[in-house]
This record gives C-alpha cells, structure tokens and sequence, in this order.
C-alpha cells in the first residue's frame, strides 16, 4: 500500500476510516490518531502529539479539530481540510440516514443494548488515550505530579476545564514542568 | 398543558404560532446558532449546544435533546459534529443538517488553522514550548478525571464482566497498541453477547 504519494488521499482514507471506529467520540480514537500519525507514517514526533492534543483541547469547538492540525502539519491548509472533513462528513451523514431510518421506532431494544455495551469498551479507549498522551507529554516527574493535580481538581470540583489548562500553561512558563 | 391550536387559528397554516413551538429554524439561523455554541464551547460542545437548543432557543424538549444525543453517542464518529447533521436535518432536511454541521464544524476549524500556522511557525520557541508543556499536562488530566467520572456508574454496580472488557480494551489499545479496528471488531461482538446475556438474566 503506497500512500506516500499524496499525502491528501492517505489523510482522507485514514480519518474516514478512523471515523467509523470512533466509538465513544473523537478522544476514545486518539490511539489510534497517535499510532498511525506517530509510529506509522511519522507525521509528527511524539512531543509534537502531545503538543496538538494541547492546543485542539484550549481551542474552542468540537474536540475532534485535533485531527484538523494533524493536517496541517501534513499538508498544510489543504490537508487540515481533507483531514477535518474526512473524520467528520461520513459519520455525521451516517447518523443523519440512521435517524431517519429509526423514525417512529424509539424505545425499540436494540439501541439501548448497543449502547450500553459500547459504554465500556469508549471508557477503555478513554483511558487508553490518556496513556498514550500522558507517556508523550509527561516527561519528568513534576509534569506527572501536575496531570494528577489536574485530574483530581477536575475530578472533584466543579471548575471550568479552561482554567485548569491555562493554570498549566503557566506552571510550564515558569518552568515548573 | 395543551399545545392543541385553538380551533379559530386551524384553518390557516401561516399564522404564527406562538410561544414554544416558534416555526422552525431557517438554513443561517442553523448555521449561526451552531457556529456561537461551537465557538463558546471550550472543553467540550455538548453543555453549550443543551443550553442553546432547550433552554434559549427551545428547538426541542430536554428528553428530545437526550434521545437524539444518545442516537448520535452510540453511532461512531464525533458525537456532537453527528448530532449537529442529524438537528439540522430535522427542520430543514438534508440542507439544515449541512448548514448546521458547517455551522459547528467550519468556524472552529478556521480558527484551529490559524493556530496549526502559528504553531508551525513558533513551535519551537522555547517560551512557547514550556507553555505548551504545561498545557498538555493539564489537558491529559483533565481526560483522566473524564474517564474517572465515566467509569462511576460502572463501579457502583459491581457487575464483573464490562470491566473486564473495559480493562481488556485498555490493555489492548493503551499497552499492546494493537490497530483501533482489529480490536473493536474483537470487542463489540464480545460486548454485546455478554450485554444481551446480562439484561436476560436479570429479566428472568
């Protein structure tokens, strides 16, 4: 399989494939997002992983625009479009066809199991993301001890999540991390 | 409460009906809502788009905006970006679910291309290096707190078998990093025979 070629159609046929195995939303798919542009096709290094999840999780929007600058660092204005589209149109038309399709039919058995057996496997792949991230991001000891601080502040309080990014950013100008 | 019209008002389909059924939104209406909620939706869409949607414009009732999430949740892809597609295209059909989509999905989208040109430009910057740092240190405890908070339910009613899945997929996407699809073809099957057994078991 040679996608090295273009790099537009190797960013499209990997987010739309991506897409329809993103159960549980575009966070549970960053494994996948890290192994094929990291170990795969060496898009970005680890760190610069680590840095984009960074910015797509300050930028306002949908989470998913992490692959919108996996993109970019691909092919620029043009790939940042292809990827965007890509990860987003097939699945968004999917649901558009399945919800006209189940019209009529709510309460019906099947969609309530399908989704309670999907709740297990998205918070596994959740988890997964935050080990991957976590291993490119959080290289000495402080940076660790600042994720755990992070998680336990947005764990138990109720404090705008774009607080403790901005928090962060400035523990990491002081240098801190 | 009846939302029946009065019988005076049912012989004409273009009197404006008043209060909560407001007519339905038009294509820029679509457009523009999604593009303010998408663009006030710092660390996640879905409390500004509930907000919008119930509480400010009153599109949909709270249990209609929850069973067309809950559509969207179990569909793959972006849950919100598919939600946005599937609410437009109830008002206006095909064209209102694009408006809206382009109206979630292409605002952000410009503005995350701006920071993709600026990053590519300044990345290496020490200062801005040491800042990012900090930041992704921050973002992947905030992912952590998030499956924290998933995995509650799921705790508190101590039944083996989906965390034992959830542990395997963990295992196998976090440790092994095997491809996303090889698993998931794996554990879906799994998840549903072993769901579908459960729910019979406690019906009987």
């Amino acid at each position: 399989m040679n996608t090295d070629g273009n790099p537009i159609w190797a960013l499209v046929a990997t987010f739309g494939l991506m897409s329809l195995f993103a159960v549980g939303g575009a966070n549970a798919a960053i494994p996948e997002m890290h192994r094929i542009a990291v170990d795969v096709h060496h898009w970005l290094t680890d760190k610069q992983f680590a840095d984009v999840f960074a910015i797509s999780q300050l930028s306002p929007g949908p989470n998913v625009l992490i692959v919108t600058l996996i993109g970019y660092a691909v092919a620029g204005l043009t790939g940042a479009f292809a990827a965007t589209i890509a990860m987003c149109l097939p699945t968004a038309v999917l649901a558009y066809v399945v919800s006209g399709l189940l019209k009529g039919s709510t309460g019906a058995r099947w969609p309530s199991l399908i989704r309670t057996s999907l709740v297990p496997l998205s918070i596994g792949l959740m988890g997964a993301s935050a080990l991957v991230v976590g291993q490119a991001a959080d290289g000495t000891w402080a940076a660790v001890v600042l994720t755990l601080a992070a998680a336990a502040l947005a764990f138990a309080t109720k404090v705008n999540p774009l607080w403790i990014l901005l928090a962060g950013g400035c523990l990491g100008l002081v240098g801190l991390v | 409460m009846s939302l029946d019209s009065p019988p005076a008002a049912s012989s004409g389909s273009d009197i404006p009906q008043v209060a909560i059924e407001a007519s339905p939104p038009g294509l820029i209406a679509l457009f523009f809502a999604f593009a303010k909620m998408s663009l006030a939706g710092f660390g996640g869409v879905l409390p500004f788009a509930r907000r919008a949607i119930v509480e400010q414009h009153r599109w949909m009732s709270a249990d209609e905006f929850n069973e067309t999430f809950a559509l969207c949740h179990f569909l793959p892809g972006p849950n919100i970006v598919n939600l946005s597609f599937v609410f437009g295209s109830r008002f206006r059909g095909l064209k209102g679910g694009l408006a809206a989509f382009l109206g979630l999905v292409g605002p952000p989208m410009v503005l995350v291309m701006g920071l993709a040109a600026l990053y590519a430009h300044f990345g290496d910057i020490p200062v801005l290096r040491r800042v990012l740092a900090g930041i992704s240190c921050a973002a992947v405890g905030l992912l952590v707190a998030t499956v924290f908070r998933m995995m509650m339910p799921l705790l508190k009613r101590r039944e083996l078998p989906p965390l034992v899945l959830m542990v395997a997929v963990f295992a196998a996407i976090g440790l092994a990093r095997w491809p996303l699809q090889i698993v998931l073809l794996a554990a879906i099957p799994i998840s549903l025979a072993v769901t579908f057994l459960m729910q019979k078991r406690a019906a009987s």
